[in-house]
């Protein structure tokens, strides 16, 4: 069978690659949406195999509220997104400095 | 000795490692959305694997369904210049590298340590008429019903907010400005012109 560290050690993987496309891809702002999706899809698989390695369904039950949560900000990120364009014409994080931050 | 549920899981973990890695490597946005919907599809596969339909239904329905065409849909109605937003990878790449293999480092090494979780046994199977929608359902409708409220509320919220950072409200529909109208003087609307008397010359 199928050790939990393997579910583990896949949903790092997972976790690894999409924080390192935060650092790898400053540019687009949809790209970086989708990987806060990917960690979020890795956080979710640690709940599951958890949760079926426990045999204790509340971290499923949490699985179902983050992909709630994730889905309600996935809606206003893209929304602001199309207002942030409408206005700037642009999506590169670079050319996003109104704030001088 | 290969058993099939192995087969799968490396199989679907395979998948969704090379399908992730084209996610971030690709410079295409649309290509880069395909590519998640597809690790969606493997990670929901593992997701079954793991005994929890349920949840992997709802992955393939609400995310890949709703959400990842959420996605596709914003990222082909912005009329996006792509050759700005290329981005010079071979510049990036090392720092990128250098965080995930930091992190995945940390956390293999965590997980082979000897207090991890390695030696947790695996579960016995289900019976046969087990029911893992039943089992979330009264989970969900019971011990966390104002938790699962408070997630209704979230959605009716984050719809309402998303409609009103996009509406631009009516446009070209004449209105009336009252603020304009009290403004108007005699002399804007009203010309006085003085000149000599017209008509039947008496």
């Amino acid at each position: 069978m199928i050790p939990l560290s393997a579910y583990l050690i896949l949903s790092a993987i997972l976790f690894a690659i999409g924080v390192a496309g935060i650092y790898i891809n400053r540019k687009n702002v949809i790209i970086l949406l989708m990987c806060i999706e990917l960690i979020l899809l890795a956080v979710n698989t640690n709940f599951v195999a958890f949760s079926h390695f426990l045999q204790n369904h509340i971290g499923e039950v949490f699985v179902f509220f983050i992909l709630t949560v994730a889905a309600a900000e996935a809606a206003i990120g893209l929304a602001i997104l199309v207002a942030v364009f409408r206005n700037r014409r642009t999506i590169d994080v670079e050319e996003l400095d109104l704030l001088k931050g | 000795m290969i058993t099939i549920q192995q087969l799968v899981f490396y199989f679907f973990a395979t998948l969704a490692v090379i399908g992730s890695s084209m996610v971030i490597i690709s410079k295409n946005s649309v290509r880069a959305v395909l590519y998640l919907v597809f690790t969606f599809f493997c990670m929901a596969g593992i997701w079954l694997l793991l005994q929890s339909e349920f949840l992997a239904i709802v992955l393939v329905l609400v995310y890949v369904g709703a959400v990842m065409v959420l996605f596709l849909f914003v990222v082909m109605m912005l009329d996006i210049e792509i050759g700005k937003l290329i981005y010079s990878f071979a510049k990036r790449w090392p720092i990128g590298l250098l965080v995930a293999a930091v992190m995945l480092g940390l956390t293999v090494w965590t997980l082979s340590a000897p207090y991890s979780t390695n030696a947790l046994p695996n579960p016995p199977p289900f019976p046969a008429d087990y029911s893992h929608v039943k089992v979330l359902g009264a989970l969900l409708y019971t011990d966390y019903l104002f938790a699962f409220e408070v997630a209704g509320v979230i959605l009716l919220v984050a719809m309402i907010a998303a409609i009103g950072i996009t509406f631009r409200g009516p446009r070209d529909i004449k209105t009336q400005k009252p603020s304009l109208q009290v403004q108007v003087r005699k002399e804007d609307r009203l010309k006085i012109v003085k000149m000599l008397p017209e008509g039947d010359k008496p």
